[in-house]
């Protein structure tokens, strides 16, 4: 096993299906001969030509476009979109297009594109360029969105994800790429999609999440414990669609929830796992399900970033007005 | 080149070649500072070209240390300008105050010679919202950060100055990768449409990021893209600050006459990295190209010329250099002095009336901000 940063794992992944199936394509802006501006693709074009890995011109509703037509040609495509702020130039290839190719056709053809993107906060990116927009995608049927949270789950996800015959949105969070480095195996895996993992294990709260949020959760329960409080963290690792059971199972171990994201409080990902807590576990609960998530403006200017993103500290807080309730 | 079919009626590449053909390079000063082009020299006093030297010394300078400030952590997103003065500034020169820049994410030198005060600009980099709050009277949108996104909204001003009877153009700025992105062809049809009074410019750096041009586009040029939009387009040196000004100044006249929009592509080079952010220009571009644009240097052959007509000297060159610095330092200074950014300022920014969903999370980040 090697020691991989969370970047590595997802070169790692790409480069096994690279070589496992001929028909996974690999492109997008700068991913060739610079191996993508976060490094992703770092020397995949050299090992494997640029027949499969390539630069594309610069239009994301190009890219968008080109992968649904690959999919008809039978190929596997792995667009990257550069920074998912851009996504909104190519949501008509995603939701209008990609997400809707099985359908109208009565489910003849198939688009088996990822489309990987970083994004979320805390490295003080320009506008448009650190937006959490996964409730946005979730909001589109068709499309499956994933999002890991550690280098192991990265490799793991995005190798089933570029194995799944339909559409994925493959959202990487640009603070957890570099922050820390896990035991990663060479020899492929796969995690499969639409299962969260509980990441640790507690009888008093369950606190759902994914993302940059799960670090953040996890810190809050270290903290919680020292108070005499076990939280158990779960990682939703796909938000769409979402491990219901595994979720259903936990409240109903704990009778008591929150949930964290790092996208603003309004619609998203944290309001759709509070429905359906209502929905299937109501009479477990012992206080309401609430949410941490950042408050409703546009992404924060980097000067107020810190202070906008939900950290340890307001799950710590919700998590004790749900505790106390 | 052409195939050549047995039909010469289905010779289908005969007008693209026809129409490559017609797209040359202006050119008025080369590299050495010597007028090659006296028939197409615009019509400058010595003052206006002494001051068009001294804006783009300055910017220079300013480009060194933006550079040096990013670094130090005391601004933020930085795209370097080195390169390019001619380009950005010979055509800001060509403009009247009325007229209204839409600049992308670097073209921060053009908007600050149009009237945004340089803290601002420092606060813009730095990610601060008063950075975006653009005093009365100076005529230009703040730097787009989606490619291509500022060509639409450019055809909206033009048409928007047409319908008032207004004297004054839009202008618009991106790169040569710019030019691949849907919103590039919509802006230049919509303002062809409208016969409104637009002026597209392209500088061609050669890379987008890391992409060489020539993996772009078919095209060998990206100015004939214009001819699909019905509107006339033109290649210029965008090292040659007369060439970057003539090409402007003629295509702002028709514009103001009610002749419709122009797309301008100069030729251009970006010296520095993409972004502040980690772009490593040597993965992608050798030293050779580096040098061989270097000669081509704006700076170097403006100051030639000048100094030929005995209108620039060290003495002059050093005065600009001090001039800059001071101003930087006061600006950074006066950026230092705003406000510390909070949470609730930018719920207040959000809606001309804060919402009930605002109004709540105000109070929470107010009492968090008091901590």
């Amino acid at each position: 096993m090697a020691q991989m940063t969370m970047i590595q794992a997802i070169t790692d992944a790409l480069r096994t299906e690279l070589r496992n199936d001929p028909n996974v394509l690999v492109f997008g802006e700068d991913v060739g001969v610079n191996g993508g501006v976060f490094r992703a693709t770092e020397g995949l074009q050299n090992e494997f030509g640029e027949d499969r890995v390539f630069d594309t011109p610069l239009a994301e509703s190009g890219i968008g476009g080109l992968a649904v037509g690959l999919s008809l040609q039978g190929f596997r495509p792995v667009p990257e979109i550069q920074f998912f702020g851009f996504v909104y130039e190519v949501m008509d290839s995603i939701s209008g297009q990609a997400a809707r190719l099985r359908y109208r056709t009565g489910g003849k053809f198939n688009a088996p594109v990822t489309f990987r993107s970083p994004f979320g906060g805390g490295v003080h990116t320009p506008d448009m360029h650190a937006d959490s927009l996964e409730g946005l995608m979730a909001q589109q049927p068709g499309v499956k969105v994933v999002i890991p949270s550690t280098p192991y789950d990265a490799k793991g996800l995005l190798i089933s994800s570029i194995r799944d015959n339909d559409p994925v949105i493959f959202l990487e969070h640009m603070k957890l790429y570099r922050s820390f480095r896990q035991e990663v195996p060479e020899e492929e895996y796969t995690i499969p999609l639409g299962k969260a993992e509980v990441k640790r294990e507690g009888t008093d709260i369950s606190i759902v999440t994914y993302g940059a949020m799960v670090h953040e959760s996890l810190k809050a329960a270290e903290e919680l414990e020292k108070e005499g409080y076990s939280a158990e963290v779960i990682d939703l690792r796909t938000v769409s669609p979402i491990d219901i059971e595994t979720i259903i199972a936990s409240v109903e171990k704990t009778g008591r929830a929150i949930v964290v994201q790092e996208a603003q409080k309004q619609a998203g990902i944290a309001a759709n796992v509070v429905a359906e807590i209502n929905d299937r576990a109501i009479l477990n609960l012992e206080a309401p399900v609430l949410r941490v998530a950042a408050p409703d403006t546009i992404f924060a200017f980097p000067q107020a970033e810190s202070v906008w993103l939900p950290n340890y500290k307001d799950v710590i807080e919700t998590a004790k007005k749900v505790l106390t309730f | 080149m052409t195939s050549k079919t047995k039909n010469a009626k289905l010779d289908v590449n005969k007008a693209l070649d026809v129409v490559e053909d017609q797209f040359q390079t202006l050119q008025i000063l080369n590299e050495d500072g010597e007028v090659v082009n006296e028939a197409a020299m615009p019509d400058l006093t010595d003052e206006q070209l002494q001051e068009l030297m001294r804006r783009m010394v300055y910017t220079r300078i300013l480009d060194q240390r933006s550079i040096s400030l990013n670094r130090q952590g005391r601004l933020g997103f930085y795209a370097p300008t080195a390169g390019q003065e001619a380009s950005q500034l010979a055509s800001q020169f060509a403009l009247e105050k009325e007229d209204f820049i839409l600049p992308g994410y670097r073209d921060v030198p053009q908007i600050v010679w149009h009237g945004l005060p340089l803290y601002q600009a420092f606060l813009w980099s730095r990610g601060h919202l008063e950075g975006g709050q653009i005093p009365e009277g100076v005529n230009v949108a703040i730097p787009q950060i989606i490619i291509g996104a500022q060509y639409v909204q450019t055809a909206g001003v033009a048409l928007g100055m047409k319908k008032r009877g207004a004297k004054s153009v839009a202008i618009t700025y991106t790169g040569d990768g710019g030019t691949s992105q849907g919103d590039f062809y919509e802006g230049m049809n919509f303002a062809g449409a409208f016969k409104a009074p637009a002026i597209f410019i392209i500088q061609n750096n050669r890379f987008a990021i890391s992409t060489p041009v020539d993996k772009q586009s078919a095209a060998k040029t990206l100015a004939q893209k214009a001819v699909a939009a019905g509107i006339p387009g033109i290649v210029v040196d965008g090292m040659d600050p007369l060439a970057v000004y003539a090409a402007t100044r003629d295509a702002r006249e028709r514009a103001i006459n009610g002749e419709g929009p122009t797309l301008i592509e100069t030729l251009t080079y970006r010296y520095g990295p993409h972004t502040m952010a980690g772009d490593d220009p040597t993965r992608y571009r050798t030293a050779d190209l580096d040098n061989e644009w270097e000669k081509k240097d704006p700076l170097v052959r403006f100051r030639k010329f000048l100094e030929t007509k005995g209108l620039w000297s060290e003495d002059k060159e050093n005065e600009v250099i001090e001039k800059a610095k001071e101003d930087i330092k006061e600006a950074i200074k006066k950026a230092d002095g705003a406000p510390k950014q909070k949470v609730t300022d930018l719920m207040s920014i959000m809606f001309e009336e804060m919402p009930h969903n605002l109004k709540e999370q105000y109070e929470i980040y107010k009492e968090k901000e008091s901590k």
